[in-house]
């Protein structure tokens, strides 16, 4: 796959940001590692889960007999910011995706592709960890195509949404939003699966990549260009 | 050097200077609309002061959400506070009788105010959610006196920007901007649910900032003071949060 040099620059800011919103949000997730459904929920309230960690509030009964430190400061700046300049750096992939015609050539499945055959197809190599052919290495394939659209256009703009929505100014200048997803505190609970969906999707990205070649993958997204002798 | 080479080394640095000069313009102008936020130094500021110019644009009019009496949080929740001084138990030991509320800065006529006083003014109730930045969060019935109310009584002066808040526990202070302050839902609130504000939940007076989260909203407050320049108070970061680590707006 030939990346060109706007693709690589937003995919590594995007790499950078992510890590940050991923450590960050364990870190703010460790102040109260309950989830509820609704509005609200606090230790009151029954939970619809909890997470068996320890927690960084002593008020929080996780079982343990120790707190962790407080890192939700930091935690929360950084998470926004990161959050703020993904944002931006997507918002340019998706617009330059568009316009040059990544998004039909590379990203969208082709007419032939998208057939149930093609699909199992696509399927059955990848369990077989069969490595890519020549073709296959200057395109994405068939569940490639399907898993990036998943991630930029379905779990990117729900993982905003919820964030956005479990802010209180945000939810009191568009309140349809928060109701839409069953409360604030549901909000939050749909904001931690798709984060798993999207860390479960880098966990499958890396494998692929080491199963496709990482030395030749890296430098593809890198220098722009595998090296020649992936051409043969 | 190839020319191709030359071309990118152009545009880079085009799109550099552009980039540079792009954001010292919009730095300039979000400093003249009041976008820029106390803590807007360091590493994070960056954030900080998109998430408050955004919240600002967008957000500087909108009311918080009122929910229906069914709503309302029970049993009632109250997060642990740090033990309460011997000045807080003089006073709660005289039915806070005793309570002040001080108003000074930069107002045509300083005044304090006794519980009896803000209880007489026109009072505003409403039910709505309180978040902490931790993840929880109750709905409860919040009786006070809008801000906007005391602060017509003592007379902002017109250059005045934000206002400062303190507690009885002398390490807790925060501040807020005049969006905030005279938002209608901006309650000195002295009832929740129907009962006098219990003490695990500010009483007997908590500013109420239902737009933002739970750390805004400082229990048990005895002074505002209204200034045009939070530099002067404390580390000059507009409140203890940031010296603490914690963003000073907490709109999100």
């Amino acid at each position: 796959m030939r990346h060109s040099a706007l693709v690589r620059f937003t995919h590594w800011i995007n790499t950078l940001c992510f890590l940050a919103l991923l450590v960050t949000g364990v870190e703010i997730l460790i102040s109260h590692p309950r989830f509820y459904w609704g509005e609200v929920g606090n230790i009151n309230t029954t939970p619809l889960f909890k997470i068996p960690i320890p927690s960084s509030r002593s008020s929080v009964p996780t079982g343990y007999g120790y707190v962790l430190p407080d890192q939700n400061g930091w935690s929360r700046y950084l998470h926004f910011q990161s959050a703020w300049v993904m944002v931006f750096t997507g918002l340019l992939y998706v617009i330059y995706s568009f316009i040059s015609g990544h998004l039909r050539k590379d990203l969208l499945p082709g007419g032939a592709d998208l057939s149930w055959r093609a699909f199992a197809t696509s399927i059955g190599d990848h369990f077989r960890f069969k490595r890519p052919g020549e073709e296959e290495a200057w395109s994405y394939n068939l569940l490639q195509r399907l898993s990036y659209l998943a991630v930029i256009f379905v779990l990117f703009p729900l993982i905003i949404w919820t964030g956005l929505a479990m802010s209180p100014a945000v939810a009191s200048a568009f309140p349809s939003g928060v109701a839409v997803l069953g409360g604030q505190q549901s909000a939050r609970t749909i904001h931690f699966f798709v984060t798993v969906l999207l860390f479960l999707f880098l966990l499958v990205h890396i494998m692929m990549i080491c199963v496709a070649g990482l030395r030749n993958r890296m430098r593809a997204m890198i220098k722009g260009h595998p090296t020649n002798k992936e051409r043969i | 050097m190839s020319d191709l080479s030359r071309r990118k080394l152009i545009t880079t640095g085009i799109a550099t200077v552009a980039g540079v000069s792009g954001l010292a313009a919009a730095r300039s102008l979000a400093k003249h609309h009041g976008l820029i936020p106390p803590d807007a130094g360091g590493f994070y500021g960056l954030g900080e002061t998109l998430d408050y110019a955004a919240q600002r644009i967008l957000t500087r009019h909108s009311m918080a959400r009122e929910f229906p009496p069914s709503e309302i949080s029970n049993p009632p929740f109250a997060n642990p506070v740090d033990p309460l001084g011997e000045e807080f138990k003089r006073l709660q030991a005289g039915a806070f009788a005793d309570w002040r509320l001080t108003v000074e800065g930069m107002v045509a006529r300083a005044a304090s105010f006794s519980l009896a006083e803000i209880r007489s003014f026109p009072s505003r109730s409403q039910i709505t959610h309180l978040s902490c930045e931790e993840g929880w969060s109750y709905i409860a019935q919040w009786t006070g006196v809008p801000l906007s109310h005391v602060l017509g009584v003592v007379g902002t002066l017109p250059q005045a920007r934000y206002v400062v808040y303190r507690s009885i526990q002398s390490d807790w202070w925060d501040s807020i901007d005049m969006a905030d302050a005279f938002h209608p839902q901006t309650l000195v609130a002295y009832g929740m649910n129907g009962a006098e504000l219990p003490v695990g939940n500010g009483g007997p007076l908590r500013l109420r900032v239902p737009r933002q989260l739970g750390y805004k909203n400082v229990k048990y407050i005895t002074s505002l003071t209204v200034t045009d320049d939070l530099k002067r108070f404390g580390k000059g970061l507009g409140s203890v949060s940031p010296e603490g680590g914690y963003a000073w707006y907490a709109g999100i």
